[in-house]
C-alpha cells in the first residue's frame, strides 16, 4: 500500500502482465477496524496451536529463537526512513543507469497537463540525433505506450492498478524488459499525481514537474512537495495564454517560493515553442552521463 | 488520511527489525516525525494500534518525537525556524529558504522484551 495516500500496491501490471509485489505480500493483514470479535477467536487459536509445540520448537524458529544471556528488554536503533526500501531499489536503479550511461528523468504532474504529448513531441523532434525509450505510468489501458510507439521509439506501459504512483521497484522490473541502449534517453513517464509520485524516488536524475497553465498558478503552493522535489519546471500549453486569465508571472513566483533552485522552461508542446532550451537541456544531461564520448558536438 | 499505511509501514520494519534481532515482543516503537510533514499524530497513534494487533508488536507504546521545522536562508545564510514548508524567512522575509528539517518519517528505535512464555503466542503470529 502507498505510504502516502494510502491506495493499493495490487494488481501491478507490466505490459498486461501481473509482476509479484514483494512488498504486497510482505504487508501484514491488518485487522479491520471493529472486528475484534473475530481478532480474539484467532488469537486463541493460534495460542493453543504454539503451546501444543513449545518443546519440539523452542528456539528454533527466527521468530522464538532465545539468544543466551538475553533476560531484559534492550532497546534497538533502526534510524530507518519509513519509505527505505523504496529507496533501496532506487539506489539500484540509479547505478544500472549510470554503467550504462543511461540519463533517465521521472516525468510528474496532474493528469492533463500534456505530458504524453510532450514526450511525443520531444521524441519526433529528437530525431535520430539521440536514441530516447519511454517508461509509462498509469493506472489502466496501455493507450500511452500505443501513442509513444506511433513515433517509432520503443515504449513499456506499466499498469500500477489500484496504485497511485510508479515506485522503484516496478521502475527496476521495467528497465529489465524494455533494455534502453546504452548511452541514451530514458523517458519516465509517472501516474498523474501531484502527491504520491513525489515521495518515490524511482533511481531517475531529476524529476521534471510539468504544469499547464490551464491549472491555477498557486498549484506549487497548494503541492509544495512535487514542486519541491523537483529539479526543472515545464510551464506547458504556453500557446492557449492569449485565450486565459493565467498570470505567468505568479505561477513563476509560486514555484520559486516553494523551490528556489527550481529550472524554469516555457514551453508548448502543441506548436514546439520553448522547445529549443527543453532539448538543449536534454542533450546536456545525456552528454553529462554518456560512457562514449559522442562523435560529434549535439 | 494515509496514516493507515504508514503506520503499516513502521510495521513492517519493526517486524524486520525484530526478526533479524532474533525475536521478541515488541513493547515500544519511537518515531521521528517532522512538524511539516503530512502527518497527524493522533490518527498515526490510532492506526498504529490497529495495525499491531496480533503481530509481535502488539499493545506497544508509539512515541513520536516531533522534529521542528527549519529551514537555510540563503540571503541571511543561517538557518531558520519554518512553520510551513513554504514559508518565507522569518528573519528578512526572503522566499529563498530551503526546508532543511521538518519532513522526516522515521522509524528510531524499539524496545524488545524477552519473551515470557504467556508471550510466545504474540510472536508466533
Amino acid at each position: 500500500m502507498c505510504n502516502v495516500c494510502g491506495c493499493g500496491t495490487g494488481e501491478v501490471r507490466i505490459e498486461g502482465l501481473s509482476i509479484a509485489n514483494e512488498r504486497a505480500q510482505m504487508l501484514p493483514v491488518v485487522p479491520g477496524l471493529g472486528q475484534g470479535h473475530a481478532h480474539d477467536h484467532d488469537h486463541d487459536h493460534a495460542h493453543d496451536h504454539v503451546h501444543a509445540h513449545d518443546h519440539l520448537h523452542f528456539g528454533q524458529g527466527p521468530a522464538h529463537a532465545h539468544a543466551p544471556g538475553l533476560s531484559q528488554a534492550r532497546m534497538v536503533q533502526i534510524e530507518q526512513d519509513i519509505l527505505s526500501k523504496n529507496d533501496g531499489y532506487a539506489d539500484a536503479n540509479r547505478r544500472r543507469l549510470a554503467q550504462r550511461g543511461i540519463f533517465a528523468i521521472n516525468l510528474v504532474s496532474s493528469p492533463g497537463s500534456g505530458k504524453t504529448t510532450l514526450l511525443v513531441r520531444t521524441i519526433e523532434a529528437l530525431g535520430t540525433s539521440l536514441s530516447a525509450t519511454v517508461i509509462e505510468g498509469d493506472q489502466q489501458t496501455a493507450n500511452d505506450a500505443e501513442r509513444i510507439r506511433a513515433t517509432g521509439a520503443r515504449a513499456l506501459q506499466i499498469n500500477t492498478g489500484k496504485g497511485c504512483h510508479l515506485d522503484a521497484q516496478m521502475v527496476g522490473d521495467a528497465i529489465e524488459r524494455l533494455a534502453p541502449p546504452d548511452d541514451s534517453l530514458l523517458l519516465i513517464e509517472n501516474v498523474g499525481n501531484l502527491v504520491c509520485p513525489a515521495s518515490f524516488d524511482l533511481g531517475e536524475a531529476h524529476k521534471v514537474a510539468i504544469l499547464s497553465v490551464t491549472e491555477g498558478e498557486d498549484k506549487p503552493l497548494k503541492y509544495p512537495d512535487m514542486f519541491q522535489a523537483a529539479d526543472l519546471m515545464l510551464l506547458n500549453k504556453i500557446d492557449l495564454l492569449p485565450y486565459l486569465s493565467f498570470d505567468v508571472e505568479r505561477a513563476l513566483a509560486a514555484a520559486r517560493q516553494v523551490n528556489p533552485r527550481l529550472q524554469v522552461l516555457q514551453v508548448s508542446a502543441t506548436t514546439g515553442e520553448g522547445f529549443d532550451e527543453w532539448l538543449a537541456w536534454l542533450r546536456a544531461g545525456c552528454a553529462a552521463v554518456r560512457r562514449v564520448p559522442a562523435a560529434e558536438p549535439a | 488520511m494515509h496514516e493507515m499505511s504508514l503506520a503499516e509501514g513502521v510495521l513492517q520494519i519493526v517486524e524486520d527489525t525484530a526478526r533479524r534481532e532474533g525475536g521478541g515482543r515488541v513493547s515500544v516503537v519511537v518515531l521521528e516525525i517532522g512538524q511539516l510533514a503530512a502527518v497527524v499524530p493522533e490518527a498515526l497513534s490510532f492506526c498504529f494500534d490497529a495495525v499491531t494487533r496480533g503481530s509481535i508488536a502488539e499493545g506497544a507504546r508509539l512515541e513520536m518525537i516531533a522534529l521542528p521545522g527549519e529551514g537555510y536562508c540563503m540571503r541571511c545564510e543561517r538557518t531558520v525556524p519554518l512553520q510551513s514548508p513554504v514559508d518565507a524567512c522569518p528573519r528578512c522575509g526572503s522566499g529563498q529558504v530551503q526546508l532543511t528539517q521538518g519532513n522526516e518519517m522515521r522509524v528510531k528505535e524499539m524496545q524488545i522484551e524477552p519473551e515470557a512464555p504467556d508471550e510466545r503466542r504474540v510472536a508466533a503470529r
